[in-house]
């Protein structure tokens, strides 16, 4: 089957003014997500997976503006393709046209996207009598299924309750019901399922499965745990300092990374059977008030070379879907493995799995 | 460099919120623990199960409907002088689950580390007060720049380490942690979780440490507590816990842990659980012993049965 193009980020740039000068948050992103597929952004925390993906929705803070690129959506209205420049839309056409109807997102922070003044219910109802021009009975009826769906006990007295009477994880699960509530064609979540436990987030991971598999629902997911990660992802881009340093499908990701950063990503996952010290990848990110050169993560990298002092590395491509910015690709660099732990670890995980992964 | 002494006691803890005439939710039904000084007590369990109620409770932001807390020796589940109230207000911390909501947005993060140094006059001059907010800021991995920042402006992980930064600065013996590394890469998690084991280690704080993450959670907790439905329903040691899990729910619990192999992940099956399905009510039962410091809720039979 021909994969579909549904979104596609070119060259984005974006930046903040704060106090201490202008912050160079966004810096050249590149994304193309197929209709139907599932990725996962990963990567350092304020690397800027929510504000690109806030800019995929048309939403940037007052102090922040965006320096360049597109952002194109092709969606489709009864059959007949409509491309929609998000950047060069309005608040009011994107609120008439994309938000909470063909995208809907859930957003890191559930209490703040939730109106700690209107109860759950209303505020589930809203979308679906705005956008579907439900009546209340069949809204109130869709919405108690909803809440139902995603395992809120006693859905018909929580439409009653406000945010604040519900638990951390409640709250989330009303927001991904929210998103749900008008069959949008993508859904982006933002570390949708942290206040849930284990078990609850299985459920919920598998409804949003059911639900892109029954209708071609395509999905983004940032998150920071790396087994959902494995659960859901068809591909995954790895963030760093404002750029996609690596992607390539999960298997490539998790079975061959190349780029330093990733290699401390993963090494840095809590194994379960030891005692030891957890790793953590040393330094810190750097500070974008000052112009970045080479490469972002060259200073914390123990295998960086001279290059990556001087230039930003381009993204070397390792196979057809995936593609690393380090100068370790280069054909002039010295080769360099990834750390003995690692690999040991990901042997293991190859063993566990019992089937060769072949590249 | 845990000791014997108990730091905290919750005893028949009940919390019961009444919504409207006819809905009542009960949202903690009788639980009992203890936090050693110096040690880690994690709880983990289902959303929704009454982990943030618990910890609310115990810092006092709700009466209890019922049962005792008793920390550092003196009970305070009853009504509590003021000046009680201010001491049990720095010697317990809590890091709130949900970041935004519990950070003023109209303050700059210096004054949201510094609230507590403000309210209790722990500080001599502006310097000190500036530069006790700075170390801070540094511990937690965020820098001086952030601070004349408002919350808003910061990433869902950098506000989280705004608000570990203001319950650490108060140099409490007790810090609630609701979920206090959730929107954190992992690197940056290791990175929390080794400060404040170390944390730990220098001034033997204790931690109630609540997650979902359980590999964090065995990696950091001394013991551990499980929770469903607001009752306890195992408790041990992590080793104990993770090596030997009795409780059927505790069972489905790990069975659920994600892994991150995405081969192994995408045919990976979990043992569901349902307690109405088992024929288990909690009310029935009571938590029996099994060995060291391994407590699981059960009836008799269920006992014999489980183990
Ligand atoms: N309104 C703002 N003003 C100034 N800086 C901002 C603003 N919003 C975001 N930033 C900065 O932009 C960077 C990217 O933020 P973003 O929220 O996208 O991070 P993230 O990758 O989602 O991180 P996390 O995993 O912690 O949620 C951060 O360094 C953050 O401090
Ligand atoms: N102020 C309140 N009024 C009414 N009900 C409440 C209130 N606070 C909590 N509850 C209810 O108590 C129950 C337990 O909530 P709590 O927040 O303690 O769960 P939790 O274990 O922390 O869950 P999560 O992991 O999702 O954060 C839930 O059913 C919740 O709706
Ligand atoms: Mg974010
Ligand atoms: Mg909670």
């Amino acid at each position: 089957m021909k994969r579909e193009l549904i979104l596609r980020i070119r060259d984005l740039y974006i930046s903040f003014r704060t106090a201490a000068g202008t912050v160079n948050s966004i810096r050249g992103v590149n994304l193309d997500l197929y209709r139907g597929e599932t990725i996962a952004i990963v990567g350092e925390s304020g690397s800027g997976k929510s504000v690109t993906m806030k800019a995929t929705m048309g939403i940037l803070s007052s102090n922040g503006k965006v320096n360049d690129g597109v952002i194109e959506f092709y969606s489709k209205d009864n059959e007949n393709a409509v491309t929609y420049r998000i950047l060069e839309m309005s608040k009011r056409e994107i609120r008439r046209e994309i938000s909470g109807k063909r995208i809907a997102m859930v957003f890191q922070d559930p209490m703040t996207s939730l109106n700690p003044t209107m109860s759950i219910g209303t505020q589930l109802m809203e979308g679906m009598r705005h956008h579907d021009k439900l009546s209340r009975a069949e809204a109130w009826k869709k919405a108690v299924s909803l809440l139902k769906m995603v395992e809120i006990p006693e859905p018909e007295k929580r439409m009653r309750s406000y945010p604040h009477q519900l638990s951390g994880g409640m709250r989330q699960r009303v927001n991904i019901a929210i998103a749900l509530s008008c069959d949008p064609e993508i859904l982006i979540c933002d570390e949708p399922t942290t206040a849930l436990d284990v078990t609850i987030q299985a459920k919920i991971l598998e409804l949003i499965q059911n639900i892109q598999k029954e209708r071609n629902l395509s999905v983004i997911y940032i998150t920071h745990d790396l087994g959902v990660v494995s659960k859901i992802a068809d591909y995954v881009s790895v963030m760093y300092a404002g750029k996609i340093v690596e992607q390539g499908t999960v298997n490539e990701i998790f079975y061959d990374p190349r780029h330093p950063y990733t290699w401390g990503l993963l090494s840095s996952i809590p194994d379960v059977t030891s005692d030891q010290k957890l790793f953590t990848i040393p330094g810190s990110p750097p500070n974008l008030l000052h112009p970045v050169k080479g490469d972002a993560f060259a200073p914390r990298n123990i295998y960086a070379i001279g290059m990556d002092y001087l230039e930003e590395p381009p993204m070397f491509k390792i196979t057809k879907t995936h593609y690393a910015a380090t100068w370790l690709l280069d054909k002039r660099a010295p080769k360099v493995h990834m750390p003995t732990s690692l690999r040991a670890r990901i042997d293991k995980m190859l063993r566990e799995e019992g089937t060769a992964y072949d590249e | 460099m845990t000791n014997d002494e108990r730091l905290l006691e919750v005893e028949g803890l009940k919390q019961h919120f009444r919504v409207s005439s006819g809905f009542t939710v009960k949202a903690v039904n009788g639980v009992s623990f203890h936090i050693r000084r110096g040690e880690t007590f994690g709880l983990v369990g289902e959303s929704g199960s009454g982990k943030t109620t618990i910890g609310r409770t115990i810092i006092r932001l709700y009466t209890p409907t019922e049962g005792h807390v008793r920390f550092e020796g003196t009970d305070i589940s009853g009504a509590l002088s003021h000046q009680a109230l201010s001491q049990l207000r720095t010697k317990m911390q809590m890091i709130f689950q949900d970041p935004m909501a519990c950070l003023n947005p109209r303050k700059k993060v210096i004054d949201i580390v510094a609230q507590g140094l403000d309210i209790h006059r722990l500080y001599r001059s502006r310097q000190e007060r500036r530069e006790k907010v700075y170390e801070m800021l540094e511990t937690v991995g965020l820098s001086e720049e952030h601070a004349n920042r408002y919350p808003h402006q910061f990433s869902g992980g950098q506000r989280q380490r705004i608000g570990i930064a203001r319950a650490l600065i108060m140099q409490p013996s007790l810090v609630i942690a609701d979920e206090p590394i959730t929107a954190l890469d992992v690197s940056i998690q290791a990175q929390v979780v080794n400060l404040l084991k170390s944390i730990q280690e220098t001034t033997g704080i204790a931690y109630l440490f609540i997650a979902h993450d359980l590999s964090m959670v065995h990696y950091i907790s001394d013991r551990i507590g499980v929770l469903h439905r607001g009752y306890l329903v195992e408790t041990g040691t992590s080793q104990e816990i993770f090596s030997n899990p009795i409780h059927p729910y505790t069972r489905s619990l790990l069975s659920a842990i994600p892994h991150p192999n995405p081969i192994l992940e995408k045919k990976r099956k979990s043992i569901p659980y349902d307690p109405a399905v088992l024929g288990i009510e909690y009310d029935r039962g009571a938590l029996r012993h099994l060995e060291g410091e391994h407590f699981v809720l059960s009836t008799e039979e269920e006992f014999t049965a489980w183990t």
